[in-house]
């Protein structure tokens, strides 16, 4: 029999914030265990939460960018279960009645474009992080409160490819709206798979498995294609799946059972009475939603209409905010976008990757690079010596125009001083000189070839084929 | 019986202070004396520092421009708001030896107006009972006769008030723990209005529910107090805005112009005829004093009970699960695995009552009976506020018993949960409405056991409740009267 793939994601987020969702303790990510925790966050007795008003505004920009509603009235819940990890023995989160319902995320897969719903968007409180050492655990509590939002789509996804092109559209809004940093190894980003199989044709859903642990989009990729098969594996010999939370591991790639939906939490969520609830004017909600940044999809089509990009280029430029916004830095010096695109694409895109390094670490301003594709426009290098200049550039740091200078490599474009060398040329070949005037148009290239020579390159190569014809002619 | 400093209102000793007759360090040293004399027998207090307090008030009497109002005074606090660096424990084992690293906000107030927070005093564990005697640290006995309890749960105030052990003392109200104890000590106890005064740094019992309130010798250290311990703090998201008026230019405004409440609810069956007596005493006294007193209906008042039953102890179940011996307080010493460890700390830390009402809350919260309980409950509680809202639309203040008994013999109620609930039958609605209540003196029974007076009145108007408190008081003599403690 067939199967179908039905798969859902959790997706965790956290949002960019300076403090904590309830209390003024630090976000940032390395500090020593236990060095940004005060009483409320570590739940004291005594304390109460005060609302982040940043991360209400920062779920309620997630929410418009991903076509969600926004509730004008939604509350917090607490979520109770005990760990040691979470110091008030409840997680303070939204259940019934969460900021963000609906909304949808494109994707494109093989060519072909889909929408994939969304269920909700809510606020939570992330919980802190068990550490385990020989024969004892350790809690650290910095985690413990940072702002979180959880990000659940319809089980629309219907492949292991759809689910990656999923995270990463998910990814690129959330950088564009500059709500998180979407960094998976800081756990900044997080992602929960749901998947179920059903006969091809069938209405309903199967029995569900719950894989968590994933740390990095391919890893999700992975575990699902993994779970897919072991579903698939069980119906065929006849068994049925069981309703569990299952571990993805990463090192040796296979999914294990980590709790079975008997052992699940009875999590007896109840309105948190220690906040009110978040209420909204939809003139407030509006007021966010003009605010919001251009997000990728218009800013690529802008890039083709604008620059004169192809759709490919613009797509490219745009999937990533930090690889368009050092795009548009460059058009600045430079209003050749043509040349821009190529050149972060080609060589800039492939240096980078080479020393495995991010467009926000690049060695090359977006000056310097304007400055290259100026010189090459201005006729002062040729293509070919503006490869080398880039790896100069590249690797030093400095400017087009320094290394030009320093090495005196800038093009001979005055014509007296090619006159005296295309004449030369042609003295001593008399072959090719014949040839040519026989009508063999080919022996033309050689003759530049030997110009070139001559000259170490730095004739322009327009101006040499122009004077060679000339020459030969007359 | 001694003659002391202790026997003086705050009001009176503050304007002592002001005048320079007498100085902190004889406050403090007079209810040092006091301590020493009484505390045996009623046992108020689970914990003071007779050092550092000493020390407190001879720091306050160096300083020569004081401004505040409470200057060198010591006001007792509940053993359930948080004084950083002072042992708080909610009267259980399981916080044996948590000491707060911050400070309540109401502690924050009062130490701005120049107070000395002198001592913890003992309570129901968790705040949980109307006795004191769940506490882990023995019962308190009421000064009026020593074989009875002193109500609950904030007992240990009451009784160091009617006991001249504190001039004034912090008490929390989820049911009816400032009023109820006031009631069956002779005391003033307030219960503000939900929202009034700051619940950060108090350890949470049930948190829609749980006010901060004084417990005092009068009506007009009640105002005092108030205008101190109200008003937003941006650390509680559940205290309100609210201008905070000067109350106590308000006390001698009078009431000939009011209009006063009688809920025939609350005057049922169960109701003790001495206790009746008194009240109906009470009645003729406002009569006289020209206020039309009118009959009103708060039809819901017979859910009240199991509402705040279902509500109260849901909360209490989340609130008190932090106190697993991971963090803080105690862990039990022997456990063999991190289940093993919640179980045996929480078995070995939590008394019964509190048990009982962990229980009661994790199942109304359960999965599948949720909507039978909690969310029923919470719409009981709305048709509640609603009640009062509709009675006060033809009366300014309700006037009602405060408790249905004079105090009870301590152990008289132990076994019986249910009686001791209805204890607090006719203090709960005002908790579960939001509303503010006051506890007066206003009789005794035969045996000389005092009698309260609950007024409730409308959210944040305690300025009304103050006003008709102040006139009773001021046309009795019962706040006057003080125990023979033996």
């Amino acid at each position: 029999m067939d199967y179908e793939p039905v798969i859902g994601l959790e997706v965790h987020v956290q949002l960019k914030t300076a403090s904590k969702l309830f209390c003024g303790c630090s976000t940032k990510f390395g500090a020593l265990p236990n060095a940004q925790v005060c009483p409320v966050c570590l739940g004291y007795p005594g304390v109460l939460p005060v609302l982040n008003e940043k991360a209400l505004t920062l779920a309620v920009m997630a929410g418009l960018a991903m076509g969600s509603t926004v509730a004008l009235y939604s509350k917090f819940d607490r979520k109770n279960y005990f760990y040691p990890d979470l110091p008030k023995a409840y997680q303070v989160s939204q259940y019934d009645e969460p900021i963000c319902l609906g909304g949808k995320i494109d994707i494109e897969v093989e060519g072909t474009r889909k929408e994939i719903r969304l269920t909700r968007i809510h606020l939570e409180e992330d919980a802190g992080k068990s550490m385990h050492f020989k024969g004892d655990t350790g809690v650290d509590y910095n985690r413990t409160g940072i702002p979180l939002i959880e990000i659940v789509s319809e089980p629309d996804l219907r492949s292991p490819q759809e689910a990656y092109q999923y995270l990463k559209e998910l990814k690129t809004i959330l950088e564009y709206l500059d709500v998180s940093d979407c960094n998976m190894e800081e756990g900044s980003l997080r992602c929960d798979a749901n998947v179920s199989l059903r006969p091809v044709g069938e209405k309903k859903m199967g029995t569900r498995a719950e894989i968590k642990n994933l740390n990095s989009f391919h890893n999700v990729e992975k575990a699902i294609t993994y779970e897919i098969e072991r579903q698939k594996e069980l119906l065929s010999r006849g068994e049925r799946i069981v309703q569990e939370t299952r571990l993805w591991n990463a090192d040796e790639s296979f999914t294990r059972s980590m709790r079975s939906k008997e052992a699940a939490h009875d999590y007896r969520y109840f309105p948190e009475p220690d906040l009110v609830p978040i209420v909204f004017s939809a003139k407030e909600i509006e007021s966010v939603r003009v605010s919001l940044p251009e997000l990728a999809q218009r800013r690529k089509e802008r890039f083709m209409k604008d620059f004169a990009l192809t759709a490919y280029d613009a797509e490219v430029l745009t999937a990533q905010k930090d690889l368009a916004d050092f795009f548009e830095r460059c058009l600045k010096y430079s209003k050749n976008a043509k040349a821009i695109s190529n050149w972060m694409m080609g060589d800039l895109m492939r240096e980078l990757k080479l020393k495995d390094l991010g467009i926000a670490q690049s060695p090359m301003s977006p000056e310097h690079i304007a400055g290259l594709i100026e010189l090459m426009d201005q006729g002062k290098i040729s293509g070919k010596m503006a490869k080398d200049v880039f790896l100069e550039m590249f690797g030093t740091g400095k400017s087009a125009q320094e290394i030009v200078s320093a090495k005196g490599l800038s093009q001979l474009s005055d014509s007296s001083q090619i006159e005296g060398v295309v004449k030369k040329v042609i003295q001593e070949n008399p072959p090719s000189v014949q040839d040519y005037r026989n009508g063999k148009k080919n022996a033309l290239s050689y003759l530049v070839g030997q110009v070139m020579k001559a000259t170490q390159g730095r004739a322009n190569p327009k101006m040499v084929n122009e004077l060679l014809v000339k020459e030969l002619e007359k | 019986m001694s003659e002391s400093l202790m026997d003086l209102t705050l009001h009176e000793l503050s304007e002592l202070m002001r005048a320079r007759k007498i100085s902190s360090l004889e406050v403090m040293q007079a209810k040092l004396a006091r301590l020493k004399e009484r505390e045996p027998q009623i046992h108020a207090y689970i914990r003071w520092d007779e050092k550092a307090a000493i020390e407190e008030a001879r720091q306050r009497d160096n300083v020569q421009d004081h401004q505040g109002s409470l200057w060198g005074l010591p006001i007792a606090n509940k053993d359930i708001i948080c004084v950083e660096g002072v042992e708080t424990s909610c009267a259980s084992k399981i916080l044996s030896g948590y000491i707060p690293p911050y400070n309540a906000t109401v502690v924050e107030r009062l130490r701005g107006e120049g107070a000395i927070l002198f001592g913890n005093t003992n309570m129901d564990e968790f705040a949980m009972g109307s006795s004191t005697e769940t506490s882990h640290f023995g019962v308190t006995r009421n000064p009026w006769d020593l074989t009875r309890t002193p109500g609950g749960s904030s007992g240990g105030s009451a009784a160091a008030v009617a006991g001249g052990l504190a001039i004034a003392a912090l008490g929390t109200d989820t049911g009816g723990s400032i009023r109820q104890p006031a009631a069956l000590c002779g005391c003033v106890g307030l219960k503000p209005t939900y929202g009034r005064v700051s619940r950060y740094g108090l350890i949470a019992f049930a948190s829609s529910l749980d006010q901060i309130g004084p417990i005092t010798q009068d009506v007009e250290d009640a105002a005092l107090l108030l205008e101190i311990l109200a008003g937003h703090d941006s650390k509680d998201s559940t205290s309100l805005k609210v201008e905070v008026p000067r109350y106590r230019e308000h006390l001698k405004k009078g009431i000939r112009d009011m209009k006063l409440g009688l809920p025939k609810e609350y005057f049922i069956s169960g109701l003790d005829p001495q206790v009746k007596v008194a009240i109906d005493e009470a009645i003729k006294v406002y009569t006289n004093l020209g206020v039309e007193v009118v009959e009103c209906q708060l039809p819901y008042t017979e859910y009240a009970v199991a509402t705040y039953y279902v509500l109260a102890t849901a909360q209490a179940s989340s609130n008190l699960a932090r106190y697993d011996g991971v963090q803080y307080g105690y862990r039990a010493p022997n456990f063999s695995n991190l289940v093993d460890m919640y179980f045996e700390t929480r078995s070995l830390g939590f008394g019964p009552e509190v048990k009982r009402r962990i229980i009661l809350g994790t199942y109304a919260l359960s999965s599948g009976y949720y909507d039978a309980y909690y969310l029923k409950a919470q719409k009981m509680r709305t048709l509640i506020r609603q009640d009062f809202e509709e009675a006060f639309k033809k009366c300014d203040a309700i006037l009602t018993p405060t408790s249905p008994s004079c105090a009870f013999k301590i152990g008289e109620r132990m076994n019986d949960p249910l009686t001791m609930y209805l204890s607090d039958i006719f203090t709960i609605s005002a908790n579960l409405a939001g509303i503010p209540g006051i506890s007066i003196p206003c009789g005794f029974s035969k045996e000389g056991l005092p009698v309260g007076l609950q007024i409730l009145g409308k959210h944040f108007d305690e300025a009304t409740l103050l006003r008709t408190a102040y006139a009773f008081e001021q046309a009795t003599d019962h706040h006057k009267r003080k125990p023979v403690v033996r």
